[in-house]
């Protein structure tokens, strides 16, 4: 095995416990527990993004989500002062159908992946290097209208998010 | 084993339905957010990796986006959050019953 397989099983099993512990962390019920292991999350899956030579994604993936993203949501964690959640518990029912669920999505999707798929029929073998130079010369020359697009969807998001929070909603 | 575009999807399917599973049994409303957010994440890391095993960088401007608009839903949602607890002092989905018949 190379280094970059060991590296691939690292992140991914970083990646997957951090997960597991954003969801059904055994010892503590604070969001900001949750919130701390979804940073973590992030990070490792920009590991694998590197891994899969998309560097552009992995840094933005860290910028946005890891940044941004991320202190909005401890910021109104704090903002919420959710001491409540401590006490409940999980709800039984609610766990074992989740659970269920979770198993029959999988198992559909792990069925396709392994046992049915081709997946590798007509797979050459990867040479794209998805940099910033090359992400961003087909960004603007084929993606120039639904980029144009997004940043007027950022502008919709930032008007209404300035108007939900106003003290009186009229 | 060598790593291949296998491997990449079933963690990208195995994070997927962690999301999933928190969405459907946690019942803090910020913990289904962040939960929501895993589910895109997983969705990001199928796409990059179809992308890199079809030498095709398409697949990376879909996550560009994706990025962007869950970085403005993320916004939105959190807004939505905080409108709800100051008017029901509560981020719990069983006491947001407003909806029930």
């Amino acid at each position: 095995m190379a280094a970059q397989d060991y590296l691939f099983y690292i992140f991914a099993a970083l990646t997957l416990l951090c997960g597991f512990l954003v969801v059904v962390n055994p010892f503590s019920r604070n969001p900001v527990t949750s919130a701390m292991f979804l940073v973590l999350t992030i990070v490792s899956m920009a590991g694998l993004f590197v891994l899969l030579h998309a560097f552009f994604l992995a840094a933005v993936q860290i910028l946005v989500y890891a940044g941004a993203v991320m202190v909005l949501f401890l910021f109104v964690i704090m903002l919420l002062d959710l001491k409540e959640e401590e006490r409940r518990k999980i709800r039984f029912f609610g766990l074992i159908t989740g659970l269920i669920s979770v198993m029959a999505v999988l198992g559909v999707v792990l069925k396709t992946y392994l046992v049915d798929s081709k997946l590798n029929a007509n797979l050459q073998l990867p040479t794209i290097e998805g940099g910033t130079a090359a992400l961003g010369r087909i960004l603007f020359k084929n993606y120039l209208l639904p980029f144009e697009i997004l940043s007027l969807l950022l502008l919709v998001a930032m008007v209404g998010v300035i108007l939900l929070s106003k003290k009186d909603l009229k | 084993m060598h790593v291949g575009l296998e491997h990449y999807l079933v963690v990208s399917a195995l994070l997927f339905n962690l999301g999933l599973l928190g969405v459907i049994a946690r019942r803090n409303l910020l913990v289904i957010y962040m939960s929501l957010e895993l589910m895109l994440n997983a969705a990001n890391l199928a796409l990059v990796s179809f992308s890199r095993f079809n030498n095709n960088l398409n697949g990376q401007v879909m996550v560009f986006f994706i990025i962007t608009v869950a970085a403005a839903e993320v916004a939105v949602g959190l807004a939505l959050i905080v409108a709800l607890y100051r008017k029901k002092q509560t981020a719990h989905v069983e006491d947001l019953t407003t909806m029930k018949l």
